[in-house]
């Protein structure tokens, strides 16, 4: 019993201590324009490419931008748009699958053969593709991801609704004269949203990084925009000379990504302490 | 077997028709197209009549269930038509970037699965040790980047530092493969090790390890002919879910280091609006993904006995 109860408590101290990495991280990339030592769109040739020092922490780009102002800013683009994407695939996917998983039928069967082919075709490529021809921009990437990301939330949510259903506290409260509306919305959606949750926990930083992807490869935000993925691609030309200008927003993107990933873990774990045992 | 594969062949054909369909639609709803991004291109003002001229020579005017029917029935002939950009045929285009790409994805593979194993199991034997918990962390951190910022740590590491490697692949040379390979495999490794160790940890756990080591079976051929052998499994089922994310991987790294493969060409059709390219970009990867997803289901009994009763039934 004793090793159990020590595991619980490590696994509470984890979550509070990513817990409040993560809210600090979330709360920067919210006021990060104010919070921004210099203009991150103010250009000063004369101090292109400056390394490091203590009046630009990070050095600055082939602008003379002040990195670390562009690292901050970047924050507000890069992780405020994964949250939205995140929050959207949970809630279209959970919506779906709620419906089909409710309904049954020829809904049913419509809506998982459409996530079907989602799922039966490799994500990333026709994200590809459909940034590719949507002609690049942030909210045309999260459009894309979005669009091939949902099904697996649809799968989740609908084999939990269709279990739900057959229990007989439903019934009950389907007897007691609830609508179907409440039914829904009070006695179901409350018990299936953990495991939806958990999925989209530990889907942020993989959501993170190919948004990252998409930008890096022009298909995302575009320069002069703050956002990591581009800086990335845009600095890369410059690795030989000043590499603190493609490798800072790149260590940006690691961290945040690590922390949502320890943060994910962490909620795993606590919610399937079977998974924390190793 | 032939009735499984017969069946995930035709399976194909509702998803290809699908996601063509999709891409299509998408590509017609885009507005901009070929002809607009071409002349702009070039900076030309030219006529209305010149692009109408043009748009016809291409099909674009017809109606879009028309073209969609066209390039349907061409694709059944294993005509992709041309390319808007280049005018070269595109199946051609294609099969001659192929091997390329898929090197970089068998190779990639067999890196990753060499370097999962062997430090998966490491770790499992050495579990709470130093260098397990090294390689914990190691691996998280592999799994929190993204692949574009691996190649230009490992460019600036290898081709800047060291000076040891070529910083664009010199045509399709071992020494330009060798970054493109080290990027996509540390990726996938990084997700893998985790994985062997856990399913490592488990096989260890059970009774017939026990029962072997009792009969004075060494360590060692425990290991290799059975936790091996049962950890395969864990890895083939990880390997079949991530084809995905490697094919498109293969995009981002191809570019990065000019890899001349058709993740290259996709993204460059992509930025010039080459429908005909991008759209072949999507058959060709939903063939070989459903193709790689068949092969693994086929290799499934040959590793787990448990799994050819099925078959008999």
């Amino acid at each position: 019993m004793a090793p159990t109860a020590l595991k619980k408590d490590t696994t509470k101290k984890r979550l509070i201590i990513f817990g409040v990495l993560t809210a600090s991280l979330i709360l920067v990339s919210i006021f990060a324009i104010p919070l921004c030592p210099y203009d991150p769109y103010l250009q000063d040739l004369s101090n292109a490419k400056a390394p490091p020092s203590a009046m630009h922490l990070l050095g600055t780009d082939r602008f003379g931008r002040d990195l670390f102002s562009r690292v901050l800013a970047g924050s507000h683009t890069s992780i405020l748009s994964t949250l939205l994407l995140v929050a959207i695939i949970t809630i279209i996917g959970t919506a779906v699958g709620l419906l089909a998983g409710w309904w049954g039928g020829k809904i049913d069967v419509i809506l998982m053969r459409l996530s079907d082919v989602f799922l039966a075709f490799p994500g990333l490529v026709f994200a590809l593709a459909v940034a590719g021809v949507l002609g690049g921009g942030l909210h045309n990437a999260v459009a894309a991801l979005a669009a091939i990301s949902w099904p697996k939330y649809a799968r989740i949510a609908r084999s939990q609704t269709a279990a739900i259903q057959k229990t007989p506290f439903l019934a009950a409260a389907r007897i007691s004269g609830n609508s179907n509306a409440r039914l829904i919305l009070f006695h179901v959606l409350p018990n299936i949203i953990g495991p939806i949750l958990v999925t989209s926990m530990l889907d942020i930083g993989t959501m993170m990084m190919e948004l990252a992807g998409l930008s890096f490869l022009g298909l995302g935000a575009k320069p002069p925009a703050a956002e990591w993925g581009s800086m990335v691609s845009d600095g890369r030309s410059m690795l030989s000379d000043s590499p603190w200008i493609p490798f800072s927003p790149g260590f940006a993107i690691l961290l945040s990504v690590m922390i949502f990933n320890m943060l994910g873990d962490t909620i795993r774990d606590y919610a399937d302490p079977k998974h924390a045992r190793r | 077997m032939k009735k499984l594969i017969l069946q995930r062949l035709l399976q194909l054909i509702p998803i290809l028709i699908g996601i063509t369909f999709l891409s299509f639609g998408m590509m017609r709803l885009a507005g901009s197209d070929a002809v607009t991004e071409r002349y702009s291109a070039t900076g030309a003002v030219v006529s209305q009549e010149v692009i109408d001229a043009a748009r016809e020579e291409l099909g674009l005017d017809k109606p879009f269930l028309t073209q969609y029917g066209l390039w349907l029935f061409g694709l059944l002939r294993g005509d992709m038509g041309t390319s808007y950009i280049s005018g070269r045929d595109v199946f051609d285009t294609f099969v001659s970037k192929l091997p390329a790409t898929l090197l970089l994805c068998a190779g990639s593979i067999l890196l990753t699965v060499a370097i999962s194993i062997s430090l998966g199991i490491f770790a499992a034997t050495h579990q709470n040790s130093v260098s397990d918990s090294l390689l914990q962390f190691l691996s998280f951190i592999g799994n929190s980047m993204p692949n574009f910022f691996v190649a230009l740590l490992l460019m600036q590491l290898f081709s800047i530092k060291l000076r040891l490697l070529p910083v664009l692949s010199e045509g399709l040379s071992l020494r330009g493969a060798v970054l493109p390979l080290l990027t996509l495999s540390i990726s996938m490794s990084s997700k893998y090790l985790r994985q062997v160790r856990a399913a490592v940890l488990e096989e260890l756990n059970k009774d017939y390890v026990t029962g072997a080591r009792a009969r004075g079976v060494s360590d060692a051929i425990i290991l290799r002919k059975n936790v091996l052998k049962a950890s395969m499994l864990t890895i083939l089922t990880l390997l079949a879910l991530s084809i995905g994310s490697l094919l498109g991987g293969t995009a981002i790294i191809e570019s990065i280091f000019m890899w001349d493969g058709v993740g290259k060409l996709a993204v460059d059709a992509i930025t010039m609006r080459d429908y005909p390219l991008i759209q072949a970009y999507v058959v060709w990867m939903a063939v070989i993904y459903v193709i790689v997803n068949l092969i693994t289901d086929l290799l499934y009994p040959m590793l787990d006995p448990r799994l050819r009763f099925e078959e008999v039934e």
